[in-house]
Order: structure tokens, then sequence, then C-alpha cells
């Protein structure tokens, strides 16, 4: 039976202030998602909330990972059900080596009952398969002994996310602006390796404005987000118009939501 | 006068009666006699700190009676302590003490004897090297400056002298370790010299059993020639019962190079003054503190970089981590002479506060009179990051874990500049130990 990520009716708030207003969205593995919608319309709060960020509280609805309800879940519980999420910007942590960083992760991951404290994989295993995928995605062997995205340029943290992607093989993956900040060609590689590491494996969610990930990953479905809501579900051809044409179409046919996502985003502008 | 031996049974206090027997119990030159009484007189003359002094204001010793304790020396019991930092270290010599007596003769290779390195107890070597100690024991730290140093130049006992002549490289390590017994004092001494040239590796440190309490009230002199190169390491693991006071300090000449990285884990409270004098061109110094606390432990740390000629590198880097209901100190100066033109100077003090009520305080400082240097600072203090927490447990770290490896890799930064692998090792150990479970 294939596993299945569904959410119903999902209300998330940070503060007092409500970012998704019941959103529902339902994928299987295997399935790819592209999730659109212009600034401010919740793309990004649906990943973290999903991950299980403190500062998103869920008021209302439900997230199930195969029928079970995941919301009490800490954000480690859902990572070893097989949830990931590859950040937009993702933080340094100084002093730790990514090759150890990535070991660790590795382990919990794969072992979901590990005690703290337990063996973590072996070396050698380990070693074998982070440099395969290293050099899938063409990253300098060097990069294992550096620091966890500290100093990473936007195109190496893009690499490290896609990196740990692979080695954490989880069922249903989030992918934040994955192939944002990068050149043409860095582009290329990072669509490919996804393309070659989750599409049609697992099921992805990618958050994107481009359209070379989308025509390396052509999704089964698209949703457009606005002000909180998915207010459109379509194919990939949905996608392409939102490439070739923006978002006008969408505000006009819903300018309730649009007059939402409008005051969020200046609520947003005047916070920065 | 004849030297008396010290039996279990009489304990010397703190007084001009037990000065006066502590001097007969030592069979040492006049000149060192003097230099003590001179001492004593200060330290007879000068009040204690208070927290009317600026380096006091934030280091409260009212609780600290020296009546509770008897001046340095075998106390019927050994204290066996647990040296760290020479696990699997092939070392050239070593010398340890508890409450400030010798444990036994020091070792030293014989073949660096014979190229004239000298290295052993201060006591031990006066008949021989008199005139050599004479001409810089005191003669690095202000013996008279404060109360405790006075206190300790008129009675440290146990003390270390390390010499090595011109061009002479000692490539093996040199490890001294100090311990007390309950409610002992360790005064100890350091005298280390380095002429022209020469090289050596020295690594110190002190501990004594848990609960154990006791009184170090010691000074460290360092003077690396020109050429020289020394790297110094001075790991403090006392119990969280014993009174830390220390004055340390080194000169160091032209185109030299002096590594110094300090552990500051243990004792109840801590204050200690680290201080580098540059007096030649292009000499460089890197200190590397790396300090730990927990409980209601208090370490105050005052270094002082001190650039007096020019093109000389400085770069002081002190790292904290703070438990429980525990406080440090950093305050840091750079001192730039006039003269000390194209000076580099850099220092910093990142804290990391893992508990809402510890506290640290960190006072950066500059103070130059030349035009044309460079001179960074800056500190930094704060809990955890939350979203660093967050991004690991997105991982599949439970939030424990995400902490101690937040916490380990804060440390790693200054472990990357330490060049000996014991020392990196030593200090990692201590420092996983001592990360508890933070929710």
């Amino acid at each position: 039976m294939s596993d299945v990520l569904k959410i119903v009716d999902l209300h998330v708030s940070i503060g007092d202030k409500e970012i998704l207003r019941g959103v529902n969205l339902s994928m299987t593995e295997g399935e790819t998602h592209a999730l659109m919608g212009p600034n401010g319309s919740g793309k990004s709060t649906l990943g973290l909330a999903i991950m299980g960020h403190p500062n998103y509280k869920c008021t209302q609805g439900e997230i199930l990972l195969n029928g079970e309800n995941i919301l009490e879940l800490e954000p480690n519980e859902r990572a070893r059900a097989g949830i990931f999420m590859a950040f937009q910007r993702p933080v340094a942590i100084p002093g730790v080596k990514m090759a150890d960083f990535l070991r660790h992760a590795t382990t919990n991951v794969r072992n979901p009952d590990r005690k703290e404290g337990e063996d973590l994989i072996p070396m050698r295993e380990f070693r074998k398969e982070i440099k395969a995928n290293m050099e899938q995605l063409q990253m300098d062997s060097e990069f294992a002994r550096r620091y966890v995205n500290d100093g990473f340029s936007g195109g190496e943290m893009k690499r490290a996310e896609i990196l740990q992607l692979a080695m954490l093989q989880p069922k249903f993956a989030i992918l934040d602006e994955t192939d944002s900040g990068l050149d043409a060609d860095a582009v290329r590689l990072a669509s490919q390796s996804i393309n070659e590491i989750g599409h049609n494996k697992m099921g992805l969610l990618i958050i994107t404005h481009h359209d070379k990930l989308l025509e390396h990953n052509p999704p089964n479905f698209t949703h457009v987000i606005l002000g909180g809501r998915i207010v459109e579900t379509g194919g990939k051809e949905l996608a392409e118009e939102l490439h070739a044409q923006g978002y006008d179409r969408i505000r006009k046919q819903y300018p309730e939501a649009a007059k939402v996502n409008d005051e969020s985003e200046a609520e947003a502008e005047a916070v920065v | 006068m004849t030297p008396t031996t010290l039996t279990e049974n009489i304990q010397l206090t703190f007084t001009d009666e037990g000065f006066a027997a502590f001097l007969q119990t030592l069979n040492e030159p006049e000149w060192l006699t003097e230099i003590r009484k001179a001492a004593w007189a200060r330290f007879k003359e000068l009040p204690w700190p208070s927290n009317r002094d600026e380096e006091w204001m934030r280091t409260d010793i009212r609780l600290f009676h020296l009546e509770k304790f008897f001046i340095p020396s075998a106390r019927g019991e050994v204290a066996t302590g647990t040296p760290v930092l020479a696990d699997g270290v092939d070392l050239v010599g070593s010398a340890a003490s508890c409450d400030g007596v010798a444990s036994g003769a020091s070792q030293f290779d014989s073949a660096m004897a014979e190229k004239g390195v000298i290295f052993g107890t201060i006591s031990e070597l006066l008949g021989e090297h008199g005139e050599l100690i004479r001409k810089h024991l005191f003669q690095v730290v202000d013996g008279l400056e404060d109360r405790f140093a006075a206190l300790h130049q008129a009675t440290w006992t146990s003390g270390v002298f390390l010499y090595v002549p011109r061009n002479v490289c000692v490539e093996k390590p040199i490890h001294t370790f100090s311990t007390m017994t309950d409610g002992g004092c360790d005064f100890s001494h350091t005298l280390i010299v380095l002429e022209e040239g020469a090289e050596a590796t020295v690594l110190a440190e002190s501990n004594n059993a848990n609960d154990a309490v006791g009184l170090h009230c010691g000074a460290i002199e360092i003077v690396v020639g020109d050429r020289g190169n020394l790297r110094y390491v001075n790991l403090q693991d006392w119990s969280q019962k014993v009174w830390h006071f220390a004055h340390q300090k080194a000169v160091i000449g032209q185109d030299t190079n002096l590594q110094w990285t300090v552990g500051a884990l243990g004792s109840r409270l801590a204050k200690v003054n680290q201080h580098v004098s540059l007096r030649g061109k292009r000499g460089t110094c890197q200190v590397n503190g790396v300090m730990f606390t927990e409980n209601k432990q208090h370490l105050s740390y005052h270094t002082l970089q001190h650039h007096e000629k020019p093109d000389c590198t400085s770069d002081f880097l002190y790292k904290g981590a703070l438990q429980d209901q525990s406080r440090t100190v950093w305050r840091g100066m750079i001192k730039v002479d006039v003269e000390a033109q194209q000076t580099d100077g850099y220092q910093r003090n990142d804290n990391l506060l893992l508990s809402s009520k510890a506290r640290a305080d960190s006072i950066p400082g500059l103070e130059i009179e030349a035009d044309d240097v460079r001179c960074t600072h800056g500190s930094t203090s704060g809990r955890v990051d939350e979203e660093l927490i967050f991004y690991a447990q997105c991982r599949g770290f439970t939030r424990k874990e995400a902490i101690r490896a937040i916490v380990t890799g804060f440390f790693q930064q200054v472990f990357d500049r330490v060049t000996i692998e014991s020392v990196r090792e030593a200090l990692a150990l201590a420092i996983s130990r001592r990360v508890r479970d933070y929710e």
C-alpha cells in the first residue's frame, strides 16, 4: 500500500496572525505536486507547519500520515516518520561537520527507534554512501569536512540540502525553492538530481518560481495557494500557465483570497 | 639557620609567626628570602580587593577567608588527582605536586639536559642554577601588584622552572600537574624561560577530588626570547570548592610565536589575570580560551594584550558556556603603545547561556596610542538558537541531541586553533562530560 500524506482543513497562525486558513491537500508516494503562489501566500508556512516548527501553531485541522495525525509529533519524530524539508535558507551550525551531522541524521532516520547514545551507522558504510551521493551532486569531497552550511554560497547550501534528501530517503519531501538563487547550470544539476533521487519514488511537494525544476520533475498536480488557501488545483499545464502569465487571472478569479494575500503581504513588509 | 622539617601536625597560619616559621622550613638563599619578606610586608599593608576596585566589581570574595587555610605544606596524606593532558603523549619531562609540595623527583630526559635544557622544581634547582633563577624570578609578574600577588610571592612553594638555551628545540612536551588534598593549598609558581630561537611545549594542569575544599594562589611567568616558539597549555579543573587566584604573564620578543591555550573549567571562584606583552617586532601571540561553568561557579578572566613594539599580531579568543546559576566575567584589553605601529590585535569572547539563570559579562576594551593599527574586538552572549535546534530536529536529531551537537560545535571552533592533539581531545572530553541534557 502506498504512503499517503493528507492535509485536512489546516489553519496555522504565527502569534495572533493567521497565515493558513483551511488548506486541503493529499499526496501519495511517487507523486509530484507543485505548490505555487505569490509572495505572502503561505507556501513556506505550509512546509514549516508540516515539519512542526515551534512558532507555527496549528489552530485547526489535521496532518495525517497514513491516517495518523502527526500534529502532536516533535519535528524529529516527523523526520523519522519519513517527512523531509529542504529549506529555502538553511541555518549554519558552526563547529559541526557536515559528515558528522549527516551520519547522525541518517542513523536516526533509518533507525526510528534508536535511543540517544546508541551506536551510529558504521563509518565505512556511511562514507561510501555519502561519497557516491556527493559525486552525483558534483560536490568536492572537502565539503563533508566543512561545518554545516557555515560560509556556504547559495549554491552550496542548496546542494547540501539535496545531499541530505539523498541520504535520508524520505517518503515525502517538501522542496522550498531549492532552485532559487542558482545560475542556469546549477538549476539544471539540482533539477536532474532531484529527479534521480525522488521523482516517481517519493512524494514531492515542490515550491518554486522556476520552470526548469518542474520541467525535469513534471508535476502530477499543481496547487495554487493565495491568501492562505489553495484556490485551484490542476495538472502540469496549470504550472505552465502561471509561469507564462503570472497570477493575474487567479487574482481576478478569487478576489477575496487576493485581498487577504495583499493585506498579509503589506503587513509582512511593514514588519521588515 | 638549620632547616626544620614540617610534620603533619604543624600547620602554619598566614600570620607573622606562621610566616617566620615557614621561612625557617626553607633552605633558600638570602636574595630569595628578601623577595618573600618584601612581599609579606606588602601583603600586610594591602587590603583585600573589594567591589570598589574596577577588576573586582563583579567578583565577590567576601566569603573567602584566608584564615581557614594554612601555608602550603605536606599534610601527611597524598591526593592522587587525575592528569588527562599527557594521555598517550610521549613526554620529555614531568613534575607533579600535591598541596604545593613536589610528589617525588621531577623526571627529565637526560639527552635534553646534555643540551643545556634545565627542568625541575625551583627548590631542586636553586643550588646549581641559583643565579639563572634569580635573573628571572618575579621579573615578569609583579608580585606586589595586589594582595593575592603579594601573598603568592611571600609564600609560594613547589615552583617549576624550565630553561631552554639558545636555538635548542625541545620537541616533546613537558607535563606538570598540581593537586591538593581536602582543605589544602596550592601556591605553585611556574617560570619558563626560552632563550633566542628556542622551542618548547608545556602542558600544565591542575585538579583535585570533587568536593575537596582548597585554595590556589599562583603565578605563571613566561619569557620567550627572539625567534622563540612556545606552546603553553594550562588546564584548570579544580573542584568547585576551590578558590583560584592567579597572575599569569608572558613577555615575548622579536619574531616569536606564543600559542597559549587556557581551559578554565573548575573552581568555586576564579580570578585570573592573563597578560601578554609583545616586546619585540613581529611577535605573534594566539590565546585560545575555553570556559565551561556550572552550578554556582564564578570565573573571572582578565586578559591584557600589550603591544609594545611594531608589527606584532595578537589574537585572543575566549569561548564560554554557562549552565545553572554560574557566572563568568571576561574583561579583555588591547593596549597599543605609541611606537607599536602596524599592530594587528584581535580579541573576541563568545558565550552560550545554557540556563536562564546563568550570566556572562563580557567587557572588551581598547587603549590605542599608535595611529596606524588594526584592532578589532567583539563579544556575543546568548541562548542556543532555536532555529538551529529546529533544523537539526528536522534531520532526525532529538532536541537534546541537537543542543549537544550545537554546544560541542561552539567549542570546536576554538579546538580547531589548538595544534596539540592530546589537548584538543582532553578539552573535548571534558566538555562532552560536562554538557548535560537541556530541555
